[in-house]
Parts: structure tokens; C-alpha cells; sequence
């Protein structure tokens, strides 16, 4: 064995980075998502979107967190968000069958009557609702996944869209595959 | 019906529950009324003359001891300068409740004075905070913190309460431990480790050839000494020490190889650069460790327990990972061993002589003198005088290595020292806490004159309360580790390391009420260190005014890798950029 001989080198591990849902049970004290927020800001990891609200147990909040990353990054968020004293369980759902909702508040410009007929023809292609008019505008309330809000917005985009809110994926896995994933829940 | 009480006296019951003897800190308007129930309390209150040192104070004090530390400031300012003590003690993973005063609720928010934000502040330098809303909680809050603070991988957890809380009046029960468990229903600290794991760990520390164990303060944290000593014995394993991890094994052991990383020993590094097996113990891969990720024992499996689950993986991958407490996964590990022994003569042999070898040919060492006092030289007679005995606190730089590298640690909590945030200014005031956890113990400060002027003003703390920690001053007139870096990565433009103005540090020492002496000659060393020893009713403090361009070596520049280890000086003194490897 000689001192100075180079030896291997350890091989980097490969990056895919893609989209991922991560859904998150947490004690419903207040302060909570300041503490999660504040994980990803610390960390520098970037949220696409995250929704919170209150589940069947008035206790506990559900969390459904939208971020970017490679296996490695979203490895340490999960864990990072495991650690939290207030966390109760973490899941990465993205290769479970899931539904995906997300629930969009749209405002449009409408011209003319041409551009209404239009309007109402593409609000009911997409299955949404009309849910306020006046004399210049119609909003819409839409739900579908990312992908179908977006090809919503794109079609609607040419009337002029004068104020828009979008909430964020909801996430949830379909009954079918979360019997068989209980095991991967907080240690 | 029970008395009604002050949420300030459930503050105190809660303390007295707990175990707490001591605590730390400087009252301030919103705390007041804490203090003013702790005034009649058994509990010994240490007034330091700032929170920071309070903070490091109750960091030495857990440290020292391995009980919870207790820190209490008052809001806004007082609570701010806690921040840096907290990031430390959360760095290191260090069990501290700090208890902060907030404004009354009415005020919350208000920018009201002395107001902070402190849950914001801290919330991502402390393993958890609580902000009190309601005197009924406040009980089983404060409660909740000790538990969280003392279990599971430990670290800090803060509790800010409101000034009218601590002064409304109320009834209260004591919550039991199991309500307290019952109430973190997120909160299961996985102790035991995975006997599939445990197994699979004892089948490749049977086949390894070269093995290396990796030892970090996790191993202190858990008490596990005593369960590495037998490991590395059982298994004839070369046992490897991070700075947290000093005192876990015996650095006086033939199999020790002492600290490794960047100014790691020559052995240690090549032990683990070569190993083919690397039994991480607590300890979480820093990047003070490894360098270069890539050429981090790149032949190695590796084993990794910790506590923490996210500390597993985190930059290196592991091939077998254990999540749960050191000493319970040490001990199910033995058993596994020595149900079925390994042939370690065959196994060993060849891998021990390698690493005598090293150990022969490329020792600790420095370049003596008779002319000038040598930094290394103070730390050995350090050793000498104390027996190997003391216990070390180190503040941050150059002299924080020279302290780790040349005192032989042979005990857990001998080697106190900021490992993870590296904070200058640590350790005289957690010399000072530990002193007070460990009166049975001689406490040396080793600090450095510019770590050392970070916390002065606590002098007059360890004055007030006679307690007799010796503070060793490394006096190189330097901010001697950023000059090395200057020196060697920066073409020696010594830009803002010169402390050319300073105290005269005896007469500081005797303003304050201590102890001064001092020492400018080697001949001069022992006498100022023998003087240091009898004097048991003060602090004294010694100028060591040392060699002022002496480097510590050896040293691997940051993100490189081990085979890229400047070795020693040359002749003029000056660094020799030896790489090992072209």
C-alpha cells in the first residue's frame, strides 16, 4: 500500500430533476407554515405552490407542497419536513396514483357579444363556471390538474384577462395505492 | 382547590421539576417577573453581562454535564443576543431550554418597546420555539421543551412568554411525562435501529480489510463511549475522531488515530482516504471533513448511524444507513459480533502495521524553540501540568486546533468547542458554565486573543461568582487563522487580521478582579501555568504571547482533497505546499 496513489474517484450521483407533490400532515398550531416556508427559504429550495387547510380532524392541517428538484434535493426536503416537531406524516405521492385538483378564479375582459358566445363555448368545453357578470366581464371558476388550467388560460389569454387567482395543487392519493403505502410514513 | 399561582412561579415549578440546579442569563422588563419568582427559588442564578455569554454559558454547563442548559433573557434585545448562542448550540446539537420575556399580548405587534420577533429570529436555530398565547398551556409548553430539548438528536428549544402571562394567576396540574409524549403526537425520536441494518453492518465489518471508525460528538451526545471503546477492540478497528467527537475514545489508545479532516492528523486522513470501510458513528460528514465529496474515502462502504435521519445521505450516499441512538445500535452491533467473531489477527494485521507506519513516519509536530513561545508548546505543557485531566474549552481559530490537536482527550465531554457554527468568543463563558457544572474539575479556557475579546465582559461574571476557570490566552496579535488562509491562498496580503491595538491583558485580568500573568518566553511557560494552579478562588487569566506567524499544520485546503494535505513547514517557517499527490 503506498501513500500517495490516486484511487478511485466516487461517481456523482445522477440528477433528474422533475416536479414533485409532497403532501404533508401537520399539528394545526399556529406558526406551523412559517416553520415549513421557512425550511424551503432557508434551504434554498424553491416552491412551485402549497396549499394548507384544516382536515376531518379540526387538530391537523394538510399540507400539499408543488416543488422542483432531483432525487437528492426532495430526499432531504422530506426528511427536513420529517424532522419538524409538528409534522406527522410526509409523503412524496408524484409516482402514486393520485387526483390532482387546483382551483382557478379568472376575470375576463368580454368586448362584444361575439366574444361572450366565445367565452361561454370554451367555459363549458372545460366544464367550469361562470360565477360573476357585469357589464364587462365574466369570471370563471375552473378546477382540473396544472395541465388543464393552464391550456384554460391559454385559450383565454387573447380576451384579456383582467385579474386572475389560482390556489395551488390539492393532491391526494387514490384509495387503491394508499393502503399499500402506509409503510413509507414517518418513522 | 389549589393555590393559584403566577404563570412566573409555573415557570419556576416547571424548572424544579426538570432537575434544574443553575441558570444563566440577565433579566430585563418582560422577564422580571421570572426572576423575581426565581429570587426565592432553589435554583443557583448566574448573572452573566451578556445574553450570548449567558448562552455559551448554559451550552459549557450541558456540555460539561450532559443536562439540559438553561438560559433567560429578557425581550427584544435580550432575546436577539441570544441568537448567536442558539445557532451554536443547535449547530452542535446541544440540549438548552432559553426561556425569553416577550412583551405583554396587548402589545404583540405593536412595535411596542423592546419588541422583536424573537419565534421569527430563532425559529431556524432551534430544533423547536413556542410562543405562549395562554397561561392554561404554559405548563405542559415548558415542559415540552425540555423534552424535545434532551431527546432524540438534542439541540435548543426556545419559549417565549408574554410579560402578562408570567403575571396572571392561575391553577394549574403538573403535566405527567406520558402527557407531555402524548401532546408531540409528530414528535417519535427513532431510538433503536434497524436489526436488518445492525446486521448487515456486522457482516461487512467481518469482511472489511481496511476498516476505519469515524467517530463524531453523537457518540458523546448518547453517552456511547464506553460501546466504541468495545467495538473498536472487539473488531481491531483504528478509531478516527471528529473535533465534536475528541474524547469519545481515548486519544492515548493504540488504535486511535485522532482527528481527521482538515487539519486532521497525517494518519487519520490517509487511514480513511485508503479504509475500505468507514463506520460513521454520529458524527453527520461535514465539510470540514471530508473536502472533496468525490475523494472522500472513495474506496470505502460506508456505514452511517445517526439519530437524525436527515443527516444520513445528506452529501455522501451510504451503503448501509442506521437511524437510531449511537450507544443502542453500538451495543446491538457488538452482540452481532460476537455471536459470530471475526478472525481479526488475519483480517487486521496488515491494515495496523500500514497505519503504525504512517503514524511513525508523519507524527503531530511542530517546530520547537527555546526563543520564542511556541503556541503547540503552551498546549502540551497544558497537558503536562494538568495531568491530561482538564477540561478543555476552546474559543474559535488557530489555537482552537492547536487545543484539539495537542491535548490528548481521553474522556467524553473533556473538549468543549464551537464544532459546527465555529464561534468566535465560545470558550471562555462555556469554560465558565462548565466549570460551575463540573466544580470537581480543573477548566482551562484555551482562547485566542481575538476569540477571547468576543466575551470579555463576562470576566466580571466568573469574578462575582469566584469561579476559577484558568483562561489561556494564544496571543499572536493576529486573527491568526484567517492570516494562515491570507497566508497561504491569498499571496500573505494580510488584509484586517492585525489586532495591533490591544488591552494590556494582566492588568485587564486585575481590573476586573482576576488573576493576571503572563508569559513571553518559553522559559516562562510553566511557571505562569504552575502560578495558574494554585489560585482556586478566582479566575486567572494568562497571556501566552506567542510565535505570531505559526501555522497550523497539517492542513487540507478547503474542498480538496486528502491527498492535497499541506504537510510542514519548511525551514524558514513558512508553509510548504506539500501535495501528497501531483
Amino acid at each position: 500500500m503506498s501513500d500517495i496513489k490516486v484511487l478511485k474517484v466516487r461517481p456523482e450521483p445522477e440528477k433528474v430533476v422533475r416536479k414533485h407533490i409532497i403532501t404533508v400532515k401537520v399539528q394545526h398550531n399556529f406558526g406551523v407554515l412559517a416553520r415549513i416556508t421557512g425550511l424551503f427559504a432557508g434551504r434554498g429550495y424553491n416552491i412551485e405552490s402549497l396549499t394548507v387547510g384544516r382536515t376531518h380532524e379540526p387538530n391537523f392541517a394538510r399540507i400539499t407542497i408543488v416543488v422542483e428538484g432531483d432525487e437528492r434535493v426532495i430526499e432531504q426536503i422530506i426528511k427536513q419536513l420529517r424532522r419538524l416537531i409538528e409534522t406527522l406524516k410526509v409523503k412524496d405521492i408524484t409516482d402514486l396514483p393520485h387526483i390532482e385538483r387546483e382551483l382557478a378564479l379568472i376575470k375576463i375582459y368580454t368586448a362584444d357579444d361575439r366574444t361572450r358566445d366565445e367565452i361561454m363555448r370554451l367555459v363549458s368545453i372545460f366544464r367550469a363556471k361562470v360565477v360573476d357578470v357585469s357589464t364587462d366581464s365574466y369570471t370563471v371558476e375552473i378546477t382540473g390538474d396544472n395541465e388543464k388550467i393552464e391550456a384554460f388560460i391559454n385559450l383565454i389569454k387573447p380576451f384579456g384577462i383582467r385579474e386572475m387567482a389560482r390556489t395551488g395543487t390539492l393532491a391526494m392519493v387514490r384509495e387503491s395505492a394508499n393502503i399499500k403505502m402506509e409503510k413509507g410514513d414517518k418513522e | 382547590m389549589t393555590k393559584e399561582k403566577r404563570g412566573a412561579d409555573i415557570v419556576v415549578d416547571v424548572l424544579i421539576k426538570e432537575g434544574v440546579d443553575t441558570i444563566f442569563g440577565l433579566p430585563g422588563g418582560a422577564i422580571m417577573e421570572v426572576y423575581d419568582a426565581l429570587f426565592d427559588a432553589p435554583i443557583r442564578n448566574i448573572l452573566a453581562r451578556h445574553e450570548q455569554a449567558a448562552c455559551h454559558m448554559a451550552d459549557g454547563y450541558a456540555r460539561a454535564t450532559g443536562k439540559v442548559g438553561v438560559v433567560i433573557a429578557t425581550s427584544g434585545p435580550g432575546a436577539t443576543n441570544l441568537v448567536t448562542g442558539l445557532a451554536t448550540a443547535y449547530m452542535d446539537s446541544i440540549p438548552l431550554v432559553a426561556i425569553t420575556g416577550q412583551v405583554p399580548r396587548h402589545y404583540i405587534g405593536t412595535d411596542a418597546f423592546q419588541e422583536a420577533d424573537v419565534i421569527g429570529i430563532t425559529r431556524p436555530i432551534t430544533k423547536h420555539n413556542f410562543l405562549v398565547t395562554d397561561i392554561k398551556d404554559l405548563p405542559l409548553i415548558l415542559r415540552q421543551a425540555f423534552y424535545i430539548a434532551r431527546t432524540g438528536r438534542p439541540g435548543p428549544v426556545l419559549v417565549d412568554i408574554p410579560k402578562d402571562i408570567t403575571q396572571q394567576k392561575t391553577t394549574y396540574k403538573m403535566p405527567t411525562d406520558e402527557e407531555v409524549r402524548e401532546s408531540l403526537p409528530g414528535y417519535n425520536p427513532h431510538t433503536e435501529g434497524n436489526p436488518i441494518q445492525i446486521k448487515k453492518a456486522a457482516e461487512l465489518i467481518r469482511k472489511a480489510t481496511r476498516p476505519v471508525l469515524y467517530v463524531g460528538g453523537g457518540a458523546i451526545l448518547s453517552d456511547a463511549a464506553e460501546e466504541v471503546y468495545k467495538l473498536a477492540h472487539l473488531a481491531q478497528i483504528p478509531v478516527t475522531t471528529t473535533n465534536m467527537g475528541k474524547g469519545a475514545f481515548p486519544e492515548t489508545d493504540p488504535l486511535a488515530l485522532h482527528m481527521l479532516g482538515m487539519h486532521g492528523t497525517y494518519y487519520a486522513n490517509m487511514a480513511v482516504y485508503h479504509s475500505d470501510l468507514l463506520i460513521a458513528v454520529g458524527a453527520r460528514f461535514d465539510d470540514r471533513v471530508t473536502g472533496k465529496i468525490n475523494e472522500f474515502a472513495p474506496e470505502a462502504k460506508i456505514i452511517h448511524i445517526d439519530i437524525d435521519p436527515a443527516s444520513i445521505s445528506k452529501t455522501i450516499t451510504v451503503d448501509v444507513p442506521i437511524v437510531g441512538d449511537v450507544k443502542n445500535v453500538l451495543r446491538k452491533l457488538i452482540k452481532e459480533l460476537e455471536e459470530k467473531p471475526i478472525e481479526w489477527i488475519k483480517a487486521r494485521e496488515q491494515w495496523l502495521k500500514q497505519i503504525n507506519e504512517w503514524k511513525e513516519n508523519h507524527p503531530l509536530n511542530y517546530r520547537k524553540s527555546d526563543k520564542i513561545i511556541k503556541p503547540q508548546a503552551v498546549i502540551e505543557e497544558i497537558y503536562n501540568i494538568t495531568n491530561g485531566e482538564a477540561i478543555i474549552s476552546a474559543g474559535v481559530g488557530q489555537h482552537q486546533m492547536w487545543a484539539a490537536m495537542f491535548y490528548k482527550y481521553k474522556y467524553p465531554r473533556q473538549f468543549l468547542n464551537s464544532g459546527g457554527l465555529g464561534t468566535m468568543g465560545f470558550g471562555f463563558p462555556a469554560a465558565v458554565g462548565a466549570k460551575i457544572g463540573r466544580p470537581d474539575k480543573t477548566v482551562f479556557a484555551i482562547e485566542g486573543d481575538g476569540s477571547f475579546i468576543m466575551n470579555v465582559q463576562d470576566l466580571a461574571t466568573a469574578v462575582q461568582y469566584r469561579v476559577p476557570v484558568k483562561i489561556a490566552i494564544i496571543n499572536n496579535g493576529f486573527l491568526g487563522m484567517v492570516r494562515q488562509w491570507q497566508q497561504f491562498f491569498y499571496d500573505s496580503r494580510y488584509a484586517s487580521v492585525c489586532l495591533s491595538v490591544q488591552p494590556d491583558f494582566v492588568k485587564l485580568a486585575e481590573s476586573f478582579g482576576a488573576v493576571g500573568l503572563r508569559a513571553t518566553k518559553p522559559s516562562e511557560v510553566r511557571e505562569v501555568l504552575l502560578k495558574a494552579m494554585e489560585i482556586n478562588d478566582r479566575p486567572v487569566l494568562m497571556d501566552f504571547v506567542v510565535d505570531r506567524e505559526e501555522n497550523v499544520l497539517p492542513m487540507v485546503p478547503a474542498g480538496k482533497s486528502y491527498r492535497e494535505m499541506i504537510l510542514t513547514p519548511n525551514q524558514k517557517g513558512e508553509a510548504e505546499t506539500m501535495y501528497l499527490v501531483g
